[in-house]
């Protein structure tokens, strides 16, 4: 008993160990990341590095927002995000409330047609892309990579809403309509309010994708680029102090997004790419 | 006279009563409510990918004066088509199985349920949500020549410091790349393995432990087959996702690395000429159809006929 309660504490302890291992793998770097962008000019010039918190500072990243371009593609970035986003919503949540709750024709074709888009290459979309948007008038404005990035979140909105649609109960809606409600109504009254939350995750899943794709913005911009297309173009000539600071303005989204999604994230990249 | 046999005339069956359901779809007019609700998407979708595939493949074969196999020949005549085609094919067979051995291990882990899980499943994920160009920055702070590993080493009285990330060094550079790309996108192998672990009932492990089963048994062959739906798709997104590998390398290596996405790049934007940077694509589209349909056929669940 005794022998199976000490093997019990070994596995724990292992396991323990197993984790902070993993978790110093993923957590490290982005403490690295944080760490070269809050330090000054000098002390990231100096070799070697300090691995604590010594000379912080805020000048690396003010000089990073403050370089030709940067605040801008951040405007622009924050822009084409929003648009997706409501593009995103406008065409896939009425998709998903439909694959919730009706059994049409062409279901699972059309979940089939989702999963196909989801797995088609961004390359290549862009690059033909660009030469019908310079035909249409539409390159290098913030709407030609809104309209990609829309194309490339909207399988995944579909999917979040459905699911969030499947667990808002139908009697509520029935019940509404037994009162006389008319089925939009009964929608945007009853159905809507419960699956807010969810359909909020959908959004902001949207503004990640769009705030990280790099390929297609940079590919479809010249003067309206975003912030990762802002980025990778001025990549080579630039000095590392500014690759630093961009690299960690572009994680901070991350950090804060993770956090407020905690409970959709199984739902939306877990169980929805099934 | 024979009474007609019960089973010679059916009975005039009845349409099945419409349930609620259909009652709903019918009332509205002629275009059932759930096609209009689906049609915006679709359009959409198909205006974005159709197209676009449709004039990809005319800008790859076409010239001025009608079809030309040009622009493919020029694609495999740079020389940097073939190490750019070798280091994407070199990446994915090197990246995949040890991101799904990583990823499987930790979603194991957090199946113990140990303390503080909460937070290693935080931490584990919060790369979901990073670029693939960020990801190349925050390990290029790593693995720059005056940058925290050779920093380290210095600090340990090691080495000198070593320029990983030099031409000269393709090793280390791929190396450099593969663990920028292992700390990217494990997390999405991870949220899909512990959606499909959810799914499994404790029960049947637990049947087999109480029946003596190892845990490595109980793992190949309780865990593993249950969780074949969700490996599958796993792998299918995550090599298709891997063929695309782009801006890590970028920011890592520039051109030093090349990979197949980095020169469709390279045609388009540096080299303006989006004829060969269309046969690129085509090259990454054929290439990830290919590995789907392998996958699927492969993986096909024999015990269920048809996979999900």
């Amino acid at each position: 008993m005794t022998r199976r309660r000490w093997r019990t504490t070994r596995r724990t302890a292992l396991v323990q160990l197993a984790c902070v291992t993993v978790t110093l793998f993923m957590g490290l770097p982005l403490y690295l990341i944080a760490l070269a962008a809050l330090s000054s000019r000098e002390s990231l010039d100096r070799f070697p590095l300090a691995l604590l918190p010594t000379g912080v500072s805020v000048d690396t990243m003010t000089a990073f927002l403050g370089s030709t371009g940067v605040l801008p593609a951040f405007r622009n970035s924050v822009e084409i995000g929003l648009l997706s986003l409501v593009l995103s919503l406008l065409l896939g949540v009425p998709a998903g409330y439909a694959l919730a709750r009706f059994a049409f024709r062409g279901r699972d074709p059309y979940q089939l047609f989702l999963l196909l888009v989801r797995a088609l290459p961004i390359v290549v979309l862009a690059v033909p892309l660009a030469r019908v948007f310079l035909s249409t008038g539409l390159y290098d404005t913030t709407y030609a990579v809104a309209l990609v990035h829309t194309a490339l979140a909207l399988p995944t909105t579909v999917l979040i809403t459905s699911a969030v649609f499947v667990s808002v109960p139908v009697e509520h809606e029935e019940a509404a309509m037994v009162f006389g409600a008319t089925a939009p109504r009964a929608f945007a009254r009853v159905v809507l309010p419960q699956a807010l939350p969810g359909i909020a995750a959908a959004a902001i899943f949207t503004f990640v994708t769009s705030w990280n794709e790099v390929f297609g913005a940079a590919v479809l911009t010249l003067n309206r680029r975003s912030l990762p297309a802002q980025v990778l173009t001025t990549l080579s000539d630039s000095p590392l102090a500014y690759r630093f600071a961009g690299g960690f303005a572009l994680v901070v989204p991350a950090l804060v997004f993770i956090a407020l999604m905690r409970r959709y994230l199984l739902n939306m990249w877990g169980s929805t790419v099934r | 006279m024979p009474t007609p046999t019960p089973t010679a005339a059916p009975p005039p069956t009845a349409a099945p009563a419409p349930t609620r359901r259909e009652h709903r779809v019918r009332r509205t007019g002629r275009l059932p409510v759930p096609l209009l609700l689906v049609a915006p998407s679709v359009v959409f979708l198909a205006v974005l990918f159709l197209w676009p595939l449709a004039v990809g493949v005319l800008q790859a074969l076409r010239a001025d004066d009608g079809f030309t196999l040009d622009h493919l020949r020029r694609m495999l005549a740079d020389p940097y088509f073939w190490p750019a085609a070798r280091n994407t094919a070199l990446l994915i067979v090197v990246l995949i199985p040890l991101q799904f051995a990583f990823a499987l291990a930790m979603a194991l882990l957090l199946r113990d349920r140990p303390r503080l899980s909460g937070l290693y499943f935080y931490v584990w994920c919060v790369p979901l949500a990073i670029s693939d160009l960020a990801a190349g920055l925050v390990w290029l702070s790593i693995f720059t020549d005056r940058g925290y590993l050779n920093s380290a080493l210095v600090h340990l009285g090691l080495d000198e410091g070593h320029a990983w990330l030099s031409y000269q060094n393709p090793t280390t550079m791929f190396v450099a790349v593969l663990l920028a790309e292992l700390w990217r996108a494990t997390s999405l192998v991870l949220v899909i393995l512990v959606a499909g672990l959810q799914n499994i009932p404790r029960d049947y492990d637990e049947a087999a432990a109480v029946f003596g089963a190892t845990y490595w048994q109980r793992l190949r062959h309780v865990l593993l087959p249950q969780l074949r739906p969700s490996l599958q798709v796993a792998l299918i997104l995550r090599t298709i996702l891997g063929l695309q590998t782009f801006a890590v390398a970028q920011a890592l290596t520039g051109r030093n690395f090349p990979l197949l996405v980095g020169e469709t790049y390279q045609w388009h934007v540096t080299l303006q000429n989006e004829h060969v940077a269309a046969a690129i694509a085509l090259v990454l589209l054929a290439l990830s159809i290919g590995t789907a349909t392998v996958y699927l056929r492969v993986l096909r669940d024999p015990s269920h006929g048809r996979s999900r």
